[in-house]
């Protein structure tokens, strides 16, 4: 569903991304990991098609820079890790925002739409959120209602940027199985950058860890996620074990006092 | 479902404020139209507004004198107020929408400067002409914004908003340079260039005309770009992601922005605080989505324009305040307690 070949990406003097590759399937679910500074949102930014770039993406088969930005936007929705979030718009219109790519340039939304934005608050318990202001919600409000946003697109590929990181753990959880179901159910194609590894590793079939910009592995959760590879681009010391499902789960190690 | 019931609440508020605002405005052009003469009754006012209706005809029990006083000096009068305010506080709203700051104003983009400088030029040079005035500030409004945009677009990158909101700063300081130094020349018209700077409702039917056409473009392109500057409030990176291009937007809400002020300027002059202060009012009444702000701004523009001109007229009678003087010295407190009255939290 979305091929990357030989991406490389410069943002002012900086190479941020150097010759990266990478393969999702329709249905699958890739996470990529790696230190702060890695590339891991600029790789998103340039898949969404944000960025210039030098390199291959292609989407579905096409090759993206001949969609156009709305036939693109149909594609693929995108939820950023720092939005930026208009204070004084309600939760409900900022939800519609997403429905922007099936709306008319100078036109306006169509029952169908609000139908559509409505459902996606209430499945992410949003309901009662619809009329408040966005600047008046919490931290992990926000992270949801953003993430409505980006679902009430309803594009087939989902791009997700650290969708997690200001959640509670019951909103974790309820975040991530709905993005799990949606895949199942409806074939989604998922790549979400998450700085939590374990999580990573129970939820994506592929993980990619980028370092200084480069792709240094890539593969399943248990192949990646192993004490050399993760001790080496993290700078950390971990100990990782199975978990459930097989799947690694790591853990930090508390140096000597 | 909650969310639905919600929603559609929502949705059921926004013509609600409208019907409000425009009671509001229609309330504040009856008291223009009065605005002084003592021996008017309200009722008088509006039964001759509805027999000025086309197809309409009812007895008002004025005198022809009268009558003409309302039709030939208040009405267009008041008609000029409302749609050179309507137009500064729309303009102001989609300025600061483009530029996702609410200090944005119409003469950001040295609209003011401009003007200024042309109108200066017109009276200089030729100080018989007084119907070349609002040419003169029409031209050199456009003039001014076409200048900044251009600067903005060479000096940084092509549609980034920062540049764009200094290279206006550098254009206005410029042009207000020269447009000092040009007034040096005849001081005798001095007088004559800060009255116009102070602005001015009154130039009659002929100035309705000449800015109505301008209005109605401007006003129309502005009140439809409403959805896309609510999905320029997310920033240009995710406006691409829903399929926006940024700069092509920005583009179009700047250009019916800048048409609008130039129109409103060859009018009436410059006019301050209204671009600014009417928006903020609407946000923070009715919500901050520009599919209510655009709307909301045009018609409290219009009363709050209409409201500042029967001040204007009536506080030191028989002689009268300039116009702008009425908006910033009534328009500041005003705004204070609006700001005051509907403290949120930090936004
Ligand atoms: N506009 C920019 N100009 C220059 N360098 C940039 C720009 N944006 C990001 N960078 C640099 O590019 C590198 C990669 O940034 P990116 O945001 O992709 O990191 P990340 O892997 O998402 O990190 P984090 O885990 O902290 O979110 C960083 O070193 C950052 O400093
Ligand atoms: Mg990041």
């Amino acid at each position: 569903m979305i091929g990357v070949r030989d991406l490389s990406v410069r943002l002012g003097e900086r190479e941020v991304l150097t010759g990266v590759d990478a393969t999702v399937r329709r249905g699958e679910w890739l996470a990529i990991i790696g230190p702060n500074g890695a590339g891991k949102s600029t790789l998103l930014k340039a898949v969404m098609g944000a960025l210039a770039h030098r390199g291959e993406v292609d989407v579905g088969g096409r090759s993206a820079a001949t969609l156009k930005p709305r036939e693109r936007a149909r594609l693929i929705a995108y939820a950023p890790q720092t939005p930026a979030l208009p204070p004084d718009m309600t939760v409900f219109d900022y939800a519609l925002l997403g429905r922007t790519p099936y709306i008319p340039y100078l036109g306006r939304e169509s029952r169908h739409d609000r139908d559509v934005t409505a459902s996606v608050l209430d499945r992410l318990d949003l309901a009662e959120f619809a009329v408040r202001r966005v600047g008046e919600l919490s931290g992990g409000e926000r992270q949801r209602v953003v993430l409505a946003r980006a679902l009430a697109q309803q594009a087939p590929v989902l791009l997700l940027d650290e969708p997690t990181t200001a959640l509670d753990l019951g909103h974790q959880q309820q975040v991530l199985e709905l993005v799990d179901r949606l895949r199942r159910a409806d074939g989604l194609t998922v790549i979400t950058t998450l700085h939590d590894l374990t999580l990573a590793g129970q939820y994506a079939d592929t993980l990619l860890l980028l370092a200084r910009g480069r792709a240094v592995a890539c593969g399943e959760p248990g192949k990646v996620l192993t004490e050399p590879l993760v001790g080496e681009h993290f700078d950390a010391r971990v100990m990782i074990e199975p978990g459930p499902g097989g799947r690694p789960v790591v853990h930090l190690v508390r140096g000597e006092p | 479902m909650r969310t639905a019931d919600a929603a559609a609440g929502q949705s059921r508020a926004r013509p609600l404020w409208l019907a409000g605002a425009l009671a509001v405005l229609a309330l504040s052009m009856v008291a223009g139209l009065l605005g002084g003469a003592a021996d008017i009754s309200p009722w008088q006012v509006v039964a001759q507004a509805a027999d000025w209706l086309p197809f309409v005809t009812v007895e008002s029990g004025l005198t022809p004198v009268e009558q003409g006083l309302l039709y030939e000096l208040r009405l267009p009068r008041v008609l000029v107020a409302a749609v050179v305010g309507g137009l500064l506080a729309i303009a102001g709203a989609g300025y600061q929408g483009v530029f996702r700051n609410p200090l944005a104003d119409p003469y950001l983009l040295g609209a003011a400067a401009g003007a200024g400088l042309m109108t200066t030029v017109a009276i200089v040079l030729l100080p018989q002409l007084a119907a070349g005035i609002p040419v003169a500030a029409f031209a050199g409004a456009v003039g001014g914004v076409f200048l900044a945009y251009a600067l903005g677009n060479t000096a940084g990158r092509s549609g980034g908003t920062s540049t764009l909101v200094l290279a206006g700063v550098a254009v206005t300081s410029f042009l207000t340079a020269i447009q000092t130094f040009v007034q040096q020349f005849k001081v005798e018209e001095l007088q004559r260039i800060y009255a116009w700077i102070l602005g001015d409702v009154g130039g009659g039917w002929e100035q309705f005309r000449l800015v109505l056409p301008y209005a109605v473009v401007s006003a129309v392109l502005l009140l439809l770009h409403g959805r896309m500057l609510d999905v320029l409030s997310v920033g240009d990176e995710e406006a691409v992601s829903l399929g926006v291009r940024a700069a092509r937007v920005r583009f179009a809400v700047l250009l019916a922005g800048a048409l609008a002020t130039a129109a409103a300027v060859a009018v009436s002059g410059l006019i301050g605080f209204v671009g600014i202060v009417v928006p903020h009012v609407v946000r923070r009444l009715a919500g901050g989505s520009y599919r209510s702000v655009l709307p909301l701004s045009l018609i409290a523009g219009a009363a709050f324009l209409v409201l500042a001109d029967l001040a204007a007229r009536t506080v030191i009678a028989p002689a009268e305040l300039p116009i702008g003087v009425v908006t910033m010295f009534v328009g500041a407190p005003f705004f204070v307690a609006v700001l005051r009255m509907t403290r949120r939290t930090a936004t």
